[in-house]
């Protein structure tokens, strides 16, 4: 519809089209042939509509295949590419996040949610370039060198306990991948810093510059993310070349005391907000080590809808658009690009691009929106909105529902595709789960629209590596195909919590326990967003990103189990609690065993005497008085009294020369 | 045990052991089965209907049973029971065909008691007349001890609640009461069976070897051999036909090789339903070493899973050794001086593995209990009971309590549910340690008889 309005870019989208798709298949070899480091830095700003800023930067370096062994880079850095040479790493990609991507007002179909957004905590997965067999040991060495580099925990990985090999459910599917998360890790700018050192110019130029850390951590989610990608050496002896994407995405909500204070009855303006405002700080000039160095606006494609809904005209990407009269840019973009869309009862997104070149000290670059009129609208959504929770109480057991939502936009794109015979979903579910979360896979059951239904109708696939105690962790890896009308699925497993031994629990265990994102891919579904009117292309590593076909993804909540504590002050008393009834179940048993009553005793010590001879009965008789029992029998009574006192007398005397020896050695 | 002299007095047997069944089959058709398949008294790592369920659906998706460390169990109980696991009859409960070849194993084991009870009682009668001791001990007030042991075993809370609760243990149970009956009543390639059979499930039935040995050998339960060599001295003639036989070796050789036989059969069978998967040893790595190794924490009526839970790592391989050799340590002295009693021997020991064994359920004590039956008699003079009865009953009703406040509301601690299962540990040793000096004390007291007053035992 929107193209429709528009013949001249129809035109060009005709024409520049095949131009388009030579240039991306062609940029890779470029690139190769250049043999040159190079590092571009963007920076995108998108409003959210829920009165929220996203800010997504984007750092890419790059290092080509090169000849020379342990060569000194330029721009690359080189804690990388010795990581990358050394744990023969394919593919990486490290997350620190703090928050929560809110799916639901943040959208989860375009490019930045499915491939930014991150479950809280750290997530590190990497596909390597080596035999299956050394593939645990590189994996290992990998998380103890990361750790070191990012000054976080990243080392508990380490244990097989932590970390999985996803078979096919995981996007980059390969036999040779380890994934694995710390959803508990607390992520700050200990973490950050490290990362910025990856840059050339660090966050002295250029656009890093913005990078205040009390405003991003003021945020309500950021997510630092660090991706690099081995392109293969292609001979003998050749380094590989790396290709290094460092995002920060941080989610920020512009202060608007002021405005708000200023027109009560403007309430439902977006706020209005500049780079000094939300980060204090604004860009004066580029990174000079940086091929290109721009910052992009974006207005979504609801968004765009919305406000040409109001104004019934083109007024985007008109003459002085940036003044247009729903809102106002405080500086001139210096190009427009609009999204060539696939559908045509789509609108298409809108981006301005500012190059930040043309700025300098003197002058510094600083971006500022101010909306003149409300607008309400909604981000796109992924086909169904995933979340996941815990059913059950009590300390025993529970179960893990993932509950899968159809949202509006799906709707939408479902009614264009419903010409189809059968209309399938499909929806690709990875799961993780800790080792003490004992899950029963056969008591998974599936409900569509509330209502049961065979799981053989709905999974069509289904993968499963059952935990091992203390040793792996359950994986299960699931394709459902759900009918394109369905409202809701809902996912249920149960499970029983384990016992652990004392030394495993953490520190404050009665927080519980987490159980890691579930990863919800819908590989029918591509996040992607392909600009027209973009000559410059080959140079913008940011939206050639987003011109990558990449099925939408979303991450489910991290879930807090609460296991059982055993009583940790209490060890000592327990052992030796334990230790007194089995010592009274064996003593007591034996006792009972060999005991004789009195008679039998007798009787037996007759037999025995009438056997014996003199000597030994002389011999029986001594070994009854050394140990302090005299024996009984009919001839002992009239003695016994001597004994004792004979007895006594002797123990004295022995106490007596005991202590004289005592007094004559140490006297 | 007077109580039930009493009913058996007013009601028939029959009419007990059907009211047993028809409650069982009462309780299964209640929703969920009352939840006792999740008890941790009812389902033990071993025994848990659930993890065999689990089992059997990672065979079904062609991988091992073992992948995981769920299951824990035999392979050819997955293959015989895994299907029922599944199986549903429409407008029926859900584990129905389960449930009932749980009802069917109680009662095969209950008939098996029966007979081998009957089987002691006429053994016991024979001794005592070659003793020449029918007069002096009034034969009509012996009781039907077959009969009272069934009942015991039916009836039990415990045996019902196991039952009911989807365990595998009525299975494990009748393993080795199978194998008891089959070496009283000499059926030597039953005997092995059972014992095969039993081990191979829970292998803590391996030492009954020993019984099953002195059983094969000298026949059941009898007063010691020297006093009817006593006896027969007093009077001055040998009548060797009066003796009860010498130890004699031909049955033992003989149970060997079925035992051999047998053994080699379930492990060619496991082998076979586990070739894809590691084979046997994976099995025994996830079956024996797990039994050994006390892998699983989870809370159970024992007293192991507490202190491997609390105990230093360090420490743990110790303590392990230290507590099964606790078992080991008793075979001898027990075989010694109990050897004239193998079946009481049997009972012995299966009442100290039901108590040492690293995850005990109430069908372990379900079986003992009713082991304890066949010797009403011998035990008649037993000190304790009513403290022991009142005991059971007490730590029955207070487990669940200290669980439930444990587990489900949070406000007692590990130790409230630690306590029961130490006063239940207690108990069962009081049992067992008064059960054998009850048994020595009659035996003292059958000489005694034979030998006039204890005065004459000495010249």
């Amino acid at each position: 519809m929107a193209l429709l309005r528009r013949p001249l870019l129809l035109l060009l989208l005709i024409v520049t089209h095949q131009f388009l798709q030579f240039r991306i298949a062609f940029g890779s070899v470029n690139e190769e042939g250049q043999k040159q480091e190079e590092f571009y830095e963007e920076l995108l700003l998108k409003p959210f509509p829920d009165r929220k800023l996203l800010t997504h930067f984007h750092f890419q370096s790059s290092a080509p295949p090169s000849t020379s062994n342990g060569h000194h880079h330029h721009l690359f850095p080189k804690a990388i590419s010795q990581l990358v040479l050394k744990f023969q790493v394919k593919e990486m990609e490290l997350s620190f996040t703090q928050g929560r991507w809110n799916y639901e007002s943040w959208g989860g179909f375009d490019p930045i949610p499915s491939s930014n957004a991150k479950p809280p905590g750290v997530e590190l997965w990497a596909v390597f370039d080596a035999p299956q067999h050394l593939i645990d040991a590189l994996w290992k060495n990998l998380t103890h060198t990361l750790s070191g580099l990012f000054c976080a925990s990243i080392n508990f990985l380490e244990s097989s306990t932590a970390y999985s090999a996803p078979e096919w459910s995981f996007p980059p599917a390969s036999g040779k991948l380890r994934y694995g998360t710390l959803p508990r890790e607390a992520v700050c700018t200990e973490n950050l810093t490290p990362w910025l050192k990856l840059l050339p110019c660090r966050d002295k130029a250029g656009i890093s510059m913005l990078l205040d850390r009390p405003s991003i951590y003021r945020g309500f989610y950021h997510s630092q993310r660090l991706h690099l990608i081995s392109t293969g050496s292609g001979s003998e002896g050749m380094d590989p070349g790396i290709i290094l994407e460092q995002t920060l995405t941080v989610v920020l909500q512009p202060d608007s005391q002021r405005a708000s204070l200023a027109h009560a009855s403007e309430k439902h303006i977006q706020p209005r907000w500049s780079l000094s405002s939300i980060f204090g700080k604004r860009i004066s000039g580029r990174c000079v080590l940086a091929e290109t160095s721009n910052v992009y606006f974006l207005l979504d494609r609801g968004l765009v809808a919305e406000l040409e809904h109001i104004h019934k005209e083109n007024v985007l990407i008109s003459e002085k658009f940036w003044t247009n009269p729903s809102f106002e840019l405080s500086a001139k973009p210096d190009r427009i690009f609009i999204e060539e869309s696939r559908l045509l009862s789509k609108n298409a997104s809108v981006l301005y691009k500012f190059e930040i070149e043309k700025y300098s000290e003197s002058e510094p670059f600083d971006l500022g929106l101010f909306w003149k009129t409300p607008v309400v609208w909604l981000c796109q959504q992924a086909p169904l909105h995933a979340s996941r929770f815990l059913m059950g109480s009590g300390n025993e057991r529970g179960a893990i529902a993932i509950s899968l939502k159809s949202t509006q936009s799906s709707e939408a794109f479902m009614g264009s595709n419903s010409n189809d015979e059968r209309c399938e979903l499909r929806v690709d579910v990875f799961q993780v789960v800790p080792w003490y979360v004992k899950v029963y896979f056969h008591s998974l059951q599936v409900f569509v629209d509330q209502q049961p239904k065979a799981v053989s109708d709905i999974i069509e696939k289904i993968h499963v590596s059952p935990s091992k105690d203390k040793v792996s962790p359950g994986v299960m890896e699931l394709v459902l195909t759900l009918p394109c009308s369905v409202s809701s699925a809902v996912l249920t497993i149960e499970f029983d919590k384990g016992f652990l031994h004392i030394d495993e629990y953490p520190p404050d265990a009665n927080q519980g326990f987490d159980i890691p994102s579930a990863i919800v891919s819908f590989p029918n579904f591509h996040a992607r967003m392909v600009f027209l009117e973009n000559d410059s292309l080959n140079k913008s590593p940011l939206l050639s990103k987003f011109q990558e076909k990449s099925p939408v993804m979303s991450y489910t909540e991290v879930l807090l189990v609460p296991l059982t504590t055993p009583d940790f002050s209490m060890p000592y008393n327990v052992i030796t609690i334990t230790c007194t009834v089995f010592a009274l179940y064996f003593g007591s048993l034996l006792n009972a065993l060999r005991r004789r009553v009195a008679e039998e005793e007798r009787f037996l010590k007759d037999k025995a005497a009438k056997k014996m001879g003199r000597i030994p009965l002389l011999l029986t008789k001594l070994f009854a008085k050394l140990r302090g029992r005299h024996l009984e029998g009919p001839q002992a009574p009239p003695a016994s009294s001597s004994f004792i006192n004979s007895k006594s007398v002797l123990k004295v005397i022995l106490i007596a020369g005991l202590a004289a020896c005592w007094q004559y050695y140490f006297s | 045990m007077e109580k039930l002299k009493k009913k058996i007095g007013s009601f028939s047997f029959w009419n007990w052991v059907i009211a047993s069944i028809i409650f069982r089959l009462i309780l299964i058709y209640f929703p969920k089965n009352l939840n006792l398949s999740s008890r941790p008294e009812v389902s033990t790592p071993l025994t848990s209907f659930r993890r065999l369920a689990e089992g059997y659906w990672l065979k079904q998706s062609s991988m091992s049973s073992y992948a995981g460390s769920m299951y824990h169990g035999s392979p050819l109980l997955l293959s015989l029971l895994g299907p029922l696991t599944v199986k549903r009859i429409e407008g029926q409960p859900n584990h129905l065909l389960y449930s009932l070849v749980s009802v069917i194993a109680d009662v095969v084991s209950a008939m098996l008691i029966r007979a081998t009870g009957q089987n002691l009682r006429l053994a016991y009668l024979r001794s005592l007349e070659s003793l020449d001791l029918v007069k002096q001990i009034d034969v009509s007030e012996f009781l039907f001890s077959g009969d009272i042991a069934a009942l015991i075993y039916l009836c039990n809370p415990f045996t019902i609640v196991a039952c009911v609760g989807l365990s595998t243990s009525p299975i494990e149970n009748m393993a080795v009461i199978l194998c008891l009956y089959g070496a009283c009543s000499r059926l030597i390639p039953l005997a092995a069976f059972g014992w095969v059979i039993a081990t191979h499930l829970s292998l803590y039935p391996a030492i009954l070897i020993i019984p099953v040995i002195f059983l094969l050998g000298c026949g059941p339960d009898s007063p010691p051999r020297k006093l009817f060599l006593q006896r027969h001295q007093q009077k001055e003639v040998l009548n060797q036909s009066k003796l009860p036989p010498g130890f004699s070796w031909g049955p033992i050789i003989h149970f060997a090789f079925w035992a051999f036989l047998w053994s080699v059969y379930v492990l060619v069978l496991c082998g076979i339903s586990l070739k894809q998967f590691g084979g046997l040893w994976e099995m025994f790595k996830s079956t024996y070493g797990f039994i050994l190794t006390v892998e699983d924490l989870s809370p159970n009526i024992g007293v192991l899973w507490y202190f491997f839970a609390e105990v230093f790592e360090f420490f743990r391989n110790f303590f392990l050794i230290v507590f099964h050799v606790n078992i080991l340590f008793m075979i001898l002295p027990l075989a010694i001086r109990l050897r004239h009693r193998p079946c009481y021997l049997a009972f012995v020991y299966v009442a100290i593995c039901s108590m040492l064994k690293s995850y005990p359920s109430v069908g372990d004590s379900a079986l003992y209990l009713g082991l304890l039956g066949w010797f009403v008699n011998e035990l008649a003079d037993m000190q304790f009971s009513l403290f022991l009865f009142c005991g059971y009953v007490g730590v029955s009703l207070l487990s669940p309590v200290m669980h439930n406040l444990w587990i489900w509301r949070g406000t007692g601690n590990a130790n409230f549910y630690f306590t029961t299962a130490m006063v239940y540990a207690c108990l069962q040793i009081v049992l067992v340690v008064e059960g054998i000096s009850a048994v020595l004390n009659h035996d003292r007291k059958l000489r005694i008889l034979i030998t006039g007053k204890p005065q004459d035992a000495k010249s």
